[in-house]
């Protein structure tokens, strides 16, 4: 059939019409996409920018470098090392526990662990990095970096991780750094942001926490660019954060160790200090703990077992601990009585063994008496009744005002924690504290360091060193921040009246040195070095009547916790003081038979500079000292760091 | 029916002088839309070419050459096959329907041995031609006549069903649209259009308003379904997300874009299906609104040459097809970039020419190669 002219005519006329409405309708569609172009491409660019921009660029931190610690030699004391570890990302793991399975083979990790990590990955968002390993050796490090195609999702990073190279030595002075708690930002008005970080340390205890805006320095910053899934594509920009500042401590590592090690198993105490500047060359307590534990983590079995032991090696005996000072007081109290015009140099008591007062018998520790006892000599041998009669006379006021001159009673002030303020009672403060009159009785326990009067190592070396300087020694604990060294303290005078000073060095000189001097064994023989030194037994019970009449039990025969603590204090060079020790052992027994000994080995590795040399020990001590040296496991030879450079080899 | 008598072959061009009659204008056109595909690929694929680009090359170099060889064969021939290229695309639609391959959750593929077959893009071409056939043969005066408007209807709705199935709605309506533009150029009368219109703006009136009362046409879920459907940037960490990142990565191109590999939304992954569905995002913010008026201009330029050559071609069967191949053509780019410019629902239509999918660039330039065909053996 063929088709007329006439209907090709229509047909052509019909698809005309109809092609051309197409097209218009068509033409329409196109100039509304073209509209909506220009409003969003030309109109709108901005505002999409941004929102792209929102997208794609994020702003990172850099955690910045914590700031060193060092000794006053510049041997770093704590410092940064790499923690290598490994994170997982979810998103790009696909099965996480397929992953770590792998991941097993490489790094031995418990059943239980992995347990935990998967919950713990299954909780966060898909792109958030989990720690799956952390601590890593370098060989597992690199050996997960090899294994990274049959490990999706795993990123071996490394970051800086404070350590404490000298373990336990420097443990309570500069304390510890540990992950930021949600307590610990609670605390925090405004917290940087850098302790968001989830790896970021912050000082917990001691130094590491007091200096920790000096330490932590300034945070960084990075502009990255992020693909869809949050992972960073290329850097925009980059501004380095500021590492914390370094901090030099008056701490001497050499001496610092001789006297931790020193100290040994003892539950104890020892404090040195520079009488010239007021440095604590040493803040050594016993037993230790190894700091690091706690930046890593540490198990809840090693925290009980820390917790628990009877020593209380967590607690900073140096300023924590509150000890009755006992004889190791008599200074104050001798100083009380010269200074007061009550009594002089050429005073005399008799002590008959006991004294009696207000119907109650005091004891002195020498049962048979001393008989006549002048101020040099209370001190030699330690007379208790000496100091009876004299509290009676002078009364506690005037002890207690002189025990705060010594920094007894006074809180020092230092970069530590907890530190103790220790008592010197008076007529007020038992009014205050137990709503009670001070009785007589009071005064005499007062006298000896009993009773009421509490004091830390540190106040007793405070102490000492200004009976030896007649200044107003004060310690400090920080030389330098950033390498700017403070400023050499100028000390002021006590006021006290330097003979009266002079009676009670020459007491405490006759205590080492006298004919009959209670820690004459504990003598240094080398001249330059002459030492003076007060001995201090102070008990932690009461002998009862019926018990000194039957014979006071022995220390030996006492549990450990009811033995008497044993105190000594000393300088040396008798002539031009340069170095003060403290030391308390808890419950150790006598003090010139415990601590005076541990005493002079510190006093002279502070006066030697190393280990202390046999001729300065009396020479029939010098074998069994050579032996005892020999047995200490001291840390091995301090190696100097760059920047340091260490006064003695 | 007319037949290849009515053509008189002395005065069409024959041999292989027919090279020097085709559409060249349109020819350079196709080649110039794909050519910014390439370069949108090799973008998107972070500079390298053999992940999309060379791929996309190969084909295109093929159905470029198919197109030329389609333009010898003399147009009648289609028109003769039209009805058995229908008959056999139902075919393969009911087998893909059954023993289909599985692609991204919907059944669209046919795999045979070498070559994997997506009838449904076939389809849309076949029903352009059987639809020509159909109305080239029926009398003028009864295109509008009730009877002779169901028979088309009825053969654009049962391919359209077996696509529903698969489920590919963006097929479906393609082919819906594809087929009503053909009655609408064969001169059905527009009534019947304004009824379907108000037929369904009443029916998506009454669905709508009937929600949250009494006689609710649909469930809730059903209702959220739609809500999603209609603006996906109520949802915008599900189902928004790919239109909300494809809408900043467009509007951020600003006047002259980002530059060449320098857009970040494709760059970083936050645009989806960055290498089909939405790579005209991709051109948009590296070229800016330069770049993306001029690829809309040369579609438009697409389809008018295709209106002009069916303007002055004098066989209907001819005019016919190219009006329907333009207006698939016009739709696949309508609807897509409608869809990432956020003015039409997102259904799954690529961007003729640009998308990555050998599938699609191949029969599309295969139909331009029809439309080539009706070019240059048109009656003189």
């Amino acid at each position: 059939m063929k088709k007329s002219a006439r209907d090709i005519h229509d047909s052509t006329r019909s698809i005309h019409r109809r092609a051309l409405m197409l097209g218009a309708i068509q033409g329409a569609v196109v100039a509304t996409l073209g509209w909506r172009l220009k409003t969003m491409q030309l109109d709108r660019a901005d505002e999409f920018r941004l929102l792209s921009d929102g997208n794609s660029i994020k702003m990172r931190l850099l955690p910045p470098a914590r700031g060193l610690i060092h000794d006053r030699n510049g041997l770093v004391i704590a410092g940064n090392e790499a923690n290598y570890r490994a994170t997982i990302t979810r998103e790009e793991a696909g099965d996480p526990a397929l992953v770590i399975e792998r991941l097993r083979r490489l790094v031995p990790m418990t059943d239980t662990a992995v347990a935990a990590l998967l919950a713990e990955i299954d909780k966060r968002s898909a792109i958030t990095p989990v720690i799956v390993a952390d601590r890593l050796t370098w060989d597992q490090f690199a050996s997960i970096a090899v294994n990274a195609p049959a490990l999706p999702g795993i990123t071996p990073e490394s970051g800086l991780s404070r350590s404490y190279p000298r373990a336990g030595d420097f443990a309570h002075v500069l304390g510890y750094v540990g992950p930021v708690s949600d307590y610990d930002l609670s605390k925090i008005e405004n917290p940087d942001p850098v302790l968001m970080l989830p790896e970021f340390q912050l000082g917990k205890l001691g130094v590491e926490a007091k200096l920790e805006q000096a330490l932590r320095g300034k945070a960084g910053s990075r502009r990255v660019e992020v693909n869809s899934a949050g992972r960073e594509m290329r850097e925009l920009e980059r501004i380095e954060g500021q590492q914390g500042a370094t901090v030099q401590m008056t701490l001497d590592a050499g001496l610092q160790n001789f006297a931790i090690q020193r100290l040994g198993e003892e539950s104890a105490a020892a404090v040195v200090l520079d009488v010239r500047t007021g440095d604590i060359l040493a803040s050594a307590s016993a037993p230790t703990f190894d700091p690091n534990l706690f930046v890593r983590g540490i198990s809840s079995a090693d925290y009980k077992a820390l917790m628990e032991h009877d020593h209380r090696p967590l607690a900073d005996k140096t300023v924590q601990g509150v000890y009755p000072p006992g004889s190791t007081f008599k200074m104050v109290t001798l100083l009380a009585g010269l200074e007061s015009g009550l009594v002089d140099s050429r005073s005399h008591f008799y002590c008959p063994g006991h004294t009696t007062v207000a119907g109650r018998r005091f004891h002195c520790w020498s049962r048979s008496g001393h008989g006549s006892v002048g101020p040099v000599d209370s001190l030699e041998r330690s007379c208790d009744v000496f100091f009876y009669e004299l509290a009676q006379k002078i009364g506690i006021d005037r002890i207690a005002e002189m025990a705060r001159r010594m920094g007894i009673g006074v809180r020092p002030d230092l970069p530590m924690s907890a530190i103790a303020e220790g008592i010197a009672p008076d007529r007020e403060w038992k009014r205050a504290r137990h709503g009670q009159e001070w009785q007589i009785g009071d005064s005499i326990n007062a006298s000896i360091g009993q009773g009421y009067v509490l004091a830390s190592p540190l106040q007793l070396a405070v102490m000492t060193a200004r009976v030896a300087t007649g200044l107003e020694v004060a310690p400090r604990l920080i030389r330098a921040i950033d390498g700017v060294a403070l400023p050499d303290p100028v000390f002021p005078a006590l006021g006290l009246d330097e003979g009266n000073l002079k009676v009670a060095r020459a007491g405490m000189d006759a205590v080492m040195n006298g004919g009959s001097g209670t820690a004459a064994k504990a003598r240094i023989v080398r001249p330059e070095w002459r030492m003076a030194g007060k001995t201090g037994t102070s008990q932690v019970r009461n002998i009862t009547a019926a018990e000194r009449a039957r014979g006071v039990i022995r220390n030996d025969q006492l549990p450990w916790n009811r033995r008497d603590h044993a105190l000594f204090v000393c300088y040396a060079p008798f002539e031009a003081p340069r170095y003060v020790v403290s030391v308390v052992v808890e419950h150790g027994g006598g003090g010139s038979s415990v601590a005076a000994p541990v005493a002079r080995d510190i006093l002279l590795y502070a006066l030697a500079g190393g280990l202390p040399p046999l001729d300065a020990y009396p020479p029939g001590q010098r074998d069994e000292i050579r032996e005892m040296l020999a047995r200490m496991r001291l840390a091995p030879s301090p190696v100097a760091q760059a920047g340091g450079g260490r006064a003695r080899a | 029916m007319s037949s290849y008598l009515d053509y008189k072959p002395d005065q069409t061009p024959g041999g292989w002088r027919k090279i020097l009659y085709l559409n060249w204008p349109l020819a350079f056109l196709l080649a110039a839309v794909a050519s910014a595909g390439f370069l949108m690929l090799y973008s998107v694929a972070g500079g390298r070419v053999g992940t999309w680009a060379e791929p996309q090359m190969e084909r295109f170099a093929v159905g470029f050459v198919a197109m030329i060889a389609l333009a010898f064969t003399p147009v009648w021939f289609w028109r003769s096959i039209s009805v058995a290229a229908y008959v056999t695309c139902l075919g393969l639609l009911l087998a893909v329907d059954i023993i289909g391959h599985n692609a991204m959750g919907a059944q669209r593929w046919l795999d045979l041995g070498p070559i994997k077959l997506q009838p449904s893009e076939v389809t849309k071409i076949a029903l352009v031609l059987v639809l020509a056939a159909y109305y080239d043969w029926l009398d003028m005066n009864k295109v509008s006549r009730p009877l002779w408007v169901l028979i088309p209807v009825v053969l654009i709705l049962l391919p359209t069903a077996l696509v529903v199935v698969q489920p590919d709605l963006g097929t479906s309506i393609m082919l819906v649209a594809g087929g009503g533009i053909m009655m609408f150029v064969a001169g059905v009368s527009l009534w019947y259009f304004a009824a379907v219109i108000a037929f369904v703006g009443g029916l998506v009136f009454a669905v709508l308003e009937s929600r949250g009362t009494g006689w609710q046409l649909l469930h809730d879920y059903q209702y959220r379904r739609i809500d999603t459907f209609l603006d996906p940037t109520s949802d915008p960490l599900g189902a928004g997300y790919n239109i909300t990142q494809a809408q900043i990565a467009l509007g951020s191109g600003g006047w002259s874009g980002r530059g060449f590999m320098q857009g970040t939304q494709s760059r970083l992954n936050f645009l989806p299906e960055k290498h089909t569905d939405f790579i005209f995002t991709t051109l948009a913010e590296e070229f800016g609104f330069v770049g993306s008026i001029t690829l809309l201009g040369l579609y438009a330029l697409v389809i008018a040459f295709c209106i002009y050559s069916a303007m002055t071609n004098r066989d209907r069967f001819a005019s016919l097809l190219t009006l329907g191949i333009g207006g698939t053509f016009f739709l696949y780019f309508a609807v897509n970039m409608g869809m990432v410019m956020g003015l039409t629902p997102v259904v799954g239509v690529p961007l003729p020419m640009v998308s990555y999918g050998g599938t699609q660039l191949m029969i599309l330039l295969m139909a331009f190669g029809l439309v080539q065909s009706a070019h240059v053996n048109r009656p003189r």
